[in-house]
């Protein structure tokens, strides 16, 4: 996890189309200015990172049913809930799947998990438009290859939660 | 069993929290009730659940931009439900 690329996922660990899921792993680094101030002494993962965690991974899915033509952007949050605390260091497992697909918007609920536990679950409303500019799509297609997008197929067999371990992003 | 237009008015007032006896067949859903782009993704998602059918906002959208169609076509109520009819339709046919 890159907090301050907001780059939030470190890998996607399985991708099914034809289910229209996807699971995803990110560790949220051990130190980041975020945690002093949030909180001085408590240091918590924001929730609306926790949030935004989940539509990047649901973002992932989205772009794999388009093959890259359309560019998801979040347009909705609803009923986002923030079940426990999330910590420096720990590894959550996200998961998100496909509602509805709409013309020219998608919904997906996304899940994450922690040691096998859920911890933030939300239903999330996205815009889908051409990509704007070509470097976008570009620069999207070079995050997909670091974090993994789409995975190999050795890799799907991990995408349980609370599998491996995800490779870390330096 | 309700009208077309019985349930879309329902969605609306629901999904916008519009007072119910304020949706006309002839209200214009931008002009006259004020839904913003972003509601309306709500109201097609509760339209394509309600009716099992993909609300085309994409063709629309690009018809109404292209001057090829007004807004009146496709907001107002009465013209949406009956497109939402014509959909349903040709889904059974």
């Amino acid at each position: 996890m890159r907090l301050e690329y907001f780059q939030l996922i470190d890998r996607i660990v399985a991708l099914d189309l034809d289910a229209r899921t996807v699971k995803a792993h990110a560790k949220i680094p051990p130190t980041s200015t975020i945690f002093e101030g949030h909180f001085p002494g408590h240091p918590l993962m924001p929730g609306v990172l926790l949030i935004e965690s989940m539509a990047q991974t649901s973002g992932w899915l989205i772009i794999g049913l388009t093959k890259f033509e359309r560019m998801p952007f979040l347009a909705s949050v609803r009923e986002a809930k923030l079940r426990t605390f999330v910590s420096p260091g720990q590894t959550l497992a996200l998961t998100a799947r496909i509602i509805h697909e709409g013309s020219g918007f998608t919904i997906t609920k996304a899940v994450i998990e922690v040691g096998g536990k859920a911890v933030a679950d939300s239903e999330l409303t996205f815009r889908l438009t051409p990509f704007p500019d070509p470097n976008l799509r570009a620069g999207m297609k070079l995050v997909a290859a670091a974090i993994g997008f789409p995975p190999q197929p050795s890799l799907a067999s991990e995408g349980t939660a609370g599998g491996a371990e995800p490779a870390q992003r330096q | 069993m309700s009208s077309t237009f019985d349930t879309v008015a329902n969605i609306i007032a629901e999904t916008c929290d519009i007072p119910r006896d304020t949706i006309k067949p002839e209200s214009h859903a931008i002009n006259d009730l004020g839904i913003d782009s972003l509601d309306f993704l709500d109201i097609a998602f509760a339209i394509d659940k309600a009716f099992g059918i993909k609300l085309p906002l994409e063709q629309w959208t690009q018809e109404v931009n292209d001057g090829k169609a007004t807004t009146e076509q496709y907001f107002v109520l009465d013209n949406l439900c009956a497109r939402i009819d014509g959909l349903v339709a040709a889904k059974g046919a």
